[in-house]
């Protein structure tokens, strides 16, 4: 595997490979020294055109964990506001002699494109609406340490399907995984043809959250896009909380060991409660800590694959 | 100068003529055409024998013989870019690839810069196209003024200075009264205006068809409604002014129903659709491929099937190109930003003979959406080989199998989604006013 675009393209096996990786990685996060010489000599570039905050520390601190050499690219300060085209921007980077560039960018494709045009690996950190499949890695991950498997398991991914890349990736991944998958949210945001664009037949929609969280083992809540939600797609945010939104009550529907998880960054009061959010079934701060693990295990992935050591992803 | 076509198999559906022979033109004019049935050939003609072969000096033989020939075509539906984008194209190079593609009469759009929403843009377009130009330009004019749907454009001074419909392709014509003026006002001129059919607001932010894809892909879509609606609109307008409305790029199974009913009512309605339309779906931009990004976009195969239907029964008159020539920079972008639009004119025919070759349609069919169609739509005087007529033909070489290499465009826009697939039938020859070209 030379680019990590995102889970649709992974393997069931690929996806194995790295959540066991990152298992061992996690172990090193935990020691006093928290730091490998893996990738000494590597160089990756952090190339960001949207704003982010966890999932680029996140990278950052996984990079300096496998001792690579970091650079950071960030839009304001770059030559993109003066016009530079994005293909000459990776030119341009490429020129650099990079080994790795992370990219996230509001347009769906860019990873993809840029993988065409470049050396270096590329890893998705989120692309537009498409795809972000670290982040589905990590929650596998943080499924399989909380509940010890992932097949077989009922899980929700509740909210803002539409403008969801964080949802896209986890419906690939872990309907590979074997989990059986409930979609809810308001109808404005689930995306149409669903089973046929996923391939997966037996992926449930529900309108009510009430009806999805029955007995589920798993529940996901999404972060409202409002930043890619072109225009009305529900009356307010009051609204969708009331109809929406992970209440105590509404928890209470799923399993008693269900477990609530969250990409972040939360709106409290929108579409979680803080007492859901802070309460004892929440793995969200888990959730950020195994982000590092699986980040360093998919740098790990490619960089055996690229000097052809390990299998091929299929 | 005389130019004889020799042992061609000709096909013309303004003459209704079908059948081997010779073409002879003398001066660019049709001076006769002598079909092997009725007269035995030019050469027996002359002489009374085929062994004696005193021909006239002056004379330039064209040998046809296994290949077919053809009135030019007539693409009534493209972008040559000038004035304002001659780094997507020129009238100069998007003539040349019209000609290419076998097509000796071009209607351009008026999505120019300055738009060709005026006298003096139209005067512009057909000057240089007089001098420049490798075949006739018809420029098609804005319907509104800066195609910003607000007010009208002065239709009757375009129409006088040389437009021979109007359009605000690109872009549609949202306000209702606006379109409903248009379709009223252009009777005075007995001109077709051009329905790009699109609602912006179902629209909006959309960048390829609402569906698998665009959930697959994380892309945002735009429903088939977004076309259908103003295709529903724009019939009913037809109907409420009587006037002559032609649907632009049709590309779902609803806008073709909805067209066959309306002209089964009698409404004065004519409809195009483009090559890729038929010939791709939305499938086609799996990888994020922005060469097969284009507006309306690329839709299902249910659509596909209903478009093929639609031409077999007439309910789309004519095969439109909707060359939309773009800069490598502007597709070498990521999805979102890359421009929509497809370089047709070089493909065209090759992509829509597989009609042919699958069976959909005679030969005789499809050519009539390139040529009887098309002019009867526009106004545009063609008598196909009648004698006296201005000599437009294209030889087509419809066995020869080809590939697509954008590389050998003439076009300036390499941007096609064909490139690298091989298609049967090959323009050989195009002869029109400015000479003859040949195609190895």
């Amino acid at each position: 595997m030379k680019h990590l675009l995102g889970t649709k393209d992974l393997s069931k096996e690929m996806i194995k490979k790295i959540l066991s990786s990152a298992g061992a990685f996690k172990d090193v996060l935990r020691r006093d020294i928290k730091k490998v010489p893996t990738l000494r000599g590597k160089t990756v570039v952090n190339l960001f055109f949207e704003p982010s905050t966890r999932t680029r520390t996140s990278f950052e601190l996984a990079e300096k964990r496998m001792s690579m050499d970091v650079l950071n690219f960030s839009v304001p300060a770059s030559a993109v506001v003066k016009g530079e085209s994005l293909l000459d921007t990776i030119r341009t980077i490429e020129s650099y002699e990079i080994d790795y560039i992370v990219i996230r960018h509001q347009s769906s494709g860019v990873p993809h494109f840029i993988a065409k045009h470049t050396k270096a690996s590329v890893i998705n950190a989120g692309d537009g609406m498409n795809e972000h499949p670290t982040q589905a890695l990590l929650d596998a991950f943080t499924i399989l340490e909380k509940k010890g498997r992932i097949e077989g398991l009922d899980i929700a991914i509740v909210g803002d399907i539409l403008h969801s890349r964080v949802a896209r990736s986890n419906i690939y991944c872990l309907s590979k995984l074997g989990a059986r998958l409930r979609l809810i949210g308001p109808p404005t945001l689930l995306p149409p043809a669903l089973k046929e664009a996923f391939g997966i037949s037996e992926l449930k929609v529900f309108y009510r959250i009430e009806e999805g969280l029955e007995g589920a083992d798993v529940i996901m809540m999404l972060r409202l896009q409002k930043e890619r939600q072109i225009r009305g797609f529900f009356p307010s945010e009051g609204e969708y909380f009331r109809f929406w939104g992970l209440t105590p009550e509404r928890l209470r529907l799923a399993k008693p060991d269900a477990i609530v998880m969250h990409p972040g960054p939360m709106n409290r009061g929108i579409e979680i409660s803080t007492e859901v959010a802070d309460g004892p079934q929440s793995a969200i701060l888990e959730q950020v800590t195994n982000g590092i693990a699986i980040r360093m295990a998919v740098l790990y992935a490619l960089q055996t694959e690229a000097q052809g050591v390990g299998e091929s992803s299929g | 100068m005389r130019i004889l076509i020799k042992n061609g198999q000709i096909i013309d559906p303004f003459q209704g003529i079908t059948g081997k022979g010779d073409i002879l033109i003398e001066d660019g004019k049709i001076k006769e055409v002598f079909l092997v049935d009725a007269s035995n050939s030019y050469l027996r003609h002359q002489s009374g024998s085929p062994k004696k072969k005193n021909l006239p000096v002056d004379l330039k033989i064209i040998d046809a013989e296994g290949l077919y020939v053809f009135p030019g075509l007539i693409d009534m539906h493209c972008h040559l870019r000038e004035p304002g984008f001659s780094h997507k194209e020129t009238i100069r190079t998007g003539t040349l690839a019209g000609i290419r593609g076998g097509f000796t009469n071009l209607c351009c759009m008026p999505n120019t810069n300055p738009v060709n929403d005026n006298e003096t843009v139209t005067e512009f377009i057909l000057r240089k196209a007089y001098a420049e130009g490798a075949c006739y330009v018809y420029p098609v004019g804005a319907i509104t003024k800066g195609q910003r749907g607000e007010e009208l454009a002065e239709l009757g001074k375009m129409h006088s200075a040389g437009c021979i419909a109007f359009s605000d392709d690109g872009r549609p014509v949202m306000n209702s009264l606006i379109m409903r003026r248009a379709l009223e006002y252009s009777k005075a001129f007995n001109v077709p205006i051009i329905s790009h059919c699109e609602d912006l607001a179902l629209s909006e932010g959309g960048v390829v068809n609402e569906g698998k894809i665009s959930t697959r892909l994380g892309l945002r879509g735009i429903p088939k409604e977004a076309e259908e609606i103003m295709i529903a609109r724009d019939i009913m307008l037809a109907r409420l002014t009587g006037g002559r409305l032609h649907i632009a790029h049709v590309s779902t199974k609803g806008g073709v129903e909805l067209i066959r009913r309306a002209k089964e009512q009698g409404i004065n309605v004519t409809a195009e659709t483009c090559p890729h339309y038929f010939t791709l779906t939305e499938e086609a931009v799996s990888d994020y491929n922005t060469n097969a990004k284009v507006n309306p976009p690329l839709r299902t195969e249910e659509d596909l099937e209903a478009l093929i239907e639609g031409l077999k029964d007439g309910t789309l008159d004519v095969i439109s190109t909707d060359h939309a020539p773009h800069h490598i920079d502007e597709k070498l972008q990521e999805f979102d930003a890359a421009p929509s639009g497809i370089s047709g004119l070089e493909t065209a025919l090759p992509l829509s003979l597989r009609l042919v070759q699958k069976g959909y349609l005679s030969l005789e069919k499809l050519l009539r959406k390139f040529t009887v169609e098309p002019a009867r739509i526009m106004g545009i005087p063609k008598e196909g080989f009648k004698e006296g007529s201005i000599a437009e033909i294209v030889i087509v070489d419809l066995e020869r199998e080809f590939r697509i290499k954008k590389e050998d465009f003439l076009s300036l826009g390499k941007n096609t989604p064909f490139d690298g697939w091989s298609l049967k039938g090959k323009v050989i020859f195009t002869i029109c006013k400015t000479g003859i070209y040949e195609f190895k």
